[in-house]
């Protein structure tokens, strides 16, 4: 073992879907599959733990397929990837909140997981009450906790709460009170899946402070599954892509999230077979076809200059919608939203064409130097006629002239850039 | 949690309890304990009382429907402390039943969550609803007291009844919980069939009605033993009936091995299915 932390091996997992079942359209059909249910149900519910990989196909999902990898001891590894892409399964096979299907998996060490805050919190105990409960589930002893109490009291800012059932408590409260436990627990091999989803900024703040102590201070191991791709790489060591239960790369932070983000810097952009073109959803009534960037002079770019007018243009074939709204969202190259532009705010909806192109035109781009990618969406009210998350195009702003210095904020200061008027009096 | 080095890879077959872990577990099942008795009776006025007023008005009811009206035969003690003494431990093992059956579906988060012996869960009602048995038993006494009945040297027996009991109770409760969390017909079921499973115990009429033939057979519900050792013990009603605690003991243990090995093999796709 030496130094490993965690080691996997050809790890699989099996899952079963839910089966569609055929509606019939006659009366005496409906009333037959009525009478039928029970016995569908039950072999529906049956199969939930019955698999036969070899003869089924459609009605299972391989969660994980042969994922393999090793963690050393102080690593810190990020698992990042798209929804449904098995990155929760695999905190959970090595959790042992399940089983794998195949394969095998060490882990050397004492693990706690975070797959949720506050597993096993009760809304009728008291916050006292619960700090036990949820750390015991956790892992700890009760000693452990007694000694920790005070502290985690501290950290959770609810002292004035400590004897009133949780439930009475404000939800930015319940979360504060849980993570405040989980933040005392000191595996030697710390588990996360997303916990930051939950809370306000600050309380993620704290989180990722918390966890940067954990991992650099302390030395302890972490598998932290997110989708905040700027915390992955201000933390991670080292990060592993999961697509389709499949790892496609295992890398430095800045590679895998590159190749999450797509980054296809070379070749046109007028490209429909990127990859976030495979994430599209949409009901398919309008497809756009074809996007790209246009610099003040109409040319087609793969860079732009921040300050300067700029074009995003897009082709689309709509089949039966009349008018429709049109958004995009533009994201760094960490995939935070650096900005958004849409019909909807301008309040000009879009009179939609058999085939055509919808323009927006950016006087004087907002941007700082920097990589970026668009996700687009063309939708009506709760109809979504087309969408690509991600990737639909993506260029780059290597110098600014928006700022007559040709000045922008440097990397980690801002996304966006603003005019404003500076303006200074002495005061007698 | 606290193994050096776990090996995670597909199990399958059987497995037998795992008492290393549990012990290391202690605390959580400790709080889960808590945590049950604590929310049981959360926001009522009643609160633990309520542990009383369900085998006290079932008495009633049953005096008057089966005592009075019926005229069933009651070993010659009132029928109202006939029925009593029964409700105890039926009462126990109707709601231990219930509970540790509904025990993996309530805490389906969990199970998704955080790993922990799946056993606890269960475990935890069981042992929880020992405190209403405590209170339930208590005011026995006072009938007891009431009535001017006083108890043999046989009161001795009844912690092994009281094991039988739990034995029986863990062992449909493993059975039943592990199936209700992927079948939750299960869930729906076990309200009545708990109330019609009454019937089948000695709880409104005494084993004696029961033709001699069939005493047998009868006894094998582990339920018949013990309710009737309760009476034999506390009521002086029959004489100590060894040979159906007996097979009760037999068939309790039979069930907790049973239940136990289905949990415990069933356990792996608790997580998955829930
Ligand atoms: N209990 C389950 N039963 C059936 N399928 C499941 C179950 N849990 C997960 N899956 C399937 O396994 C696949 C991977 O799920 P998983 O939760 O690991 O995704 P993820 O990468 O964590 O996604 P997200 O980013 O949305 O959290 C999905 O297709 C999902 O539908
Ligand atoms: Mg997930």
């Amino acid at each position: 073992m030496g130094d490993l932390a965690i080691r996997v091996e050809r790890m699989s997992k099996l899952y079963r879907l839910g089966q569609k079942t055929a509606n019939s359209d006659t009366l005496a059909g409906t009333l037959f599959s009525l009478a039928a249910a029970p016995v569908r149900n039950l072999r529906a519910l049956r199969s939930l733990t019955r698999f036969d990989p070899a003869r089924e196909s459609e009605s299972v999902v391989w969660a994980l397929k042969d994922v393999t990898f090793d963690v050393k001891k102080g690593e810190v590894l990020g698992i990042i990837g798209p929804n449904g892409a098995g990155k929760s399964t695999v905190l959970k096979v090595l959790s042992r909140i399940t089983q794998p299907t195949q394969g095998r998996a060490v882990v050397y060490g004492r693990v706690g997981s975070l797959l949720e805050v506050g597993t096993g919190f009760h809304p009728e105990l008291t916050g006292r009450e619960n700090i036990y409960m949820n750390g015991t589930i956790l892992g700890m002893s009760k000693r452990e906790i007694d000694g920790k109490f005070d502290q985690i009291v501290d950290f959770s800012g609810v002292e004035r709460f400590l004897d009133t059932p949780v439930k009475r408590y404000s939800s930015g409260m319940q979360v504060r009170l849980a993570f405040a436990v989980a933040a005392h627990l000191d595996p030697e091999i710390l588990i996360i899946d997303e916990v930051l989803a939950v809370g306000d900024v600050e309380f993620q703040q704290k989180c990722l402070k918390r966890m940067e102590e954990v991992s650099k201070g302390e030395g302890t191991t972490v598998l932290f599954v997110s989708h905040n791709l700027g915390a992955i790489r201000n933390l991670c060591t080292r990060t592993i892509v999961l697509m389709k239960g499949q790892i496609v790369c295992d890398d430095t932070p800045e590679r895998a999230i590159k190749l999450i983000m797509g980054g296809r810097s070379s070749g046109s952009n007028n490209n429909t077979k990127g990859e976030g073109w495979q994430l599209r959803g949409g009901d398919g009534r309008v497809r756009i076809v074809a996007a790209r960037v246009l610099d003040k002079y109409n040319v087609e770019r793969e860079s732009l200059v921040s300050g300067e007018d700029a074009i995003f243009e897009f082709q689309y074939v709509n089949s039966g919608v009349d008018v429709f709204d049109f958004s995009m969202i533009i994201f760094d190259s960490t995939g935070v939203a650096a900005t958004s532009f849409s019909t909807l705010f301008n309040g000009s909806k879009i009179e939609a064409s058999k085939k055509g192109v919808v323009r927006c035109v950016v006087p004087r781009l907002p941007l700082n130097i920097g990589t970026y990618n668009v996700g687009v969406m063309v939708f009506d009210r709760s109809t979504i006629y087309d969408h690509i998350p991600q990737n639909a195009l993506s260029f780059n702003i290597p110098i600014s002239v928006f700022y007559p210095t040709g000045q922008t904020p440097s990397f980690g200061k801002g996304l966006t850039l603003t005019d404003c008027i500076w303006d200074a009096d002495s005061l007698s | 949690m606290r193994q050096t080095q776990v090996i995670i890879e597909p199990r399958r077959g059987l497995k037998w309890v795992d008492w290393k872990e549990l012990a290391e577990y202690r605390d959580l099942f400790f709080f889960m304990v808590w945590r049950n008795i604590r929310t049981r009776y959360a926001q009522s006025a009643l609160g633990i009382g309520w542990a009383l007023i369900q085998p006290l008005f079932s008495m009633i009811v049953f005096t008057v429907i089966f005592g009075r009206l019926a005229k069933v035969d009651s070993n010659g003690v009132p029928y109202a402390i006939f029925s009593y003494t029964a409700l105890v431990p039926w009462t126990y093992f109707a709601n231990a039943l219930t509970e540790s059956t509904s025990s993996l579906v309530a805490n389906a988060n969990m199970l998704k969550k955080i790993y922990f012996p799946r056993v606890l869960l269960p475990l935890a009602s069981l042992v929880a609803r020992a405190v209403d048995f405590a209170i339930a038993l208590i005011f026995l006494v006072v009938l007891m007291l009431w009535y001017r009945l006083y108890p043999t040297w046989n009161v001795l027996v009844i912690p092994l009844l009281v094991l039988i009991l739990v034995l029986a109770a863990s062992g449909l409760g493993l059975a039943l919980t592990a199936m209700a969390i992927q079948y939750r017909d299960v869930a729906y079921a076990m309200n009545f069939v708990v109330q019609l499973l009454m019937y089948a115990a000695p709880v409104v009429y005494p084993t004696t009605l029961i033709p001699e033939p069939y005493r047998i057979w009868y006894a094998l519900n582990p339920m018949v033993g013990v309710i009737e050792g309760f009476r034999s013990a506390l009521l002086g009603t029959i004489p100590m009936p060894w040979h159906w605690i007996a097979l009760g003991g037999l068939s309790s243990v039979a069930m907790v091995a049973c239940g136990l090995l289905y949990f415990r093999s069933r356990e792996r796709f608790f997580a998955d299915v829930a």
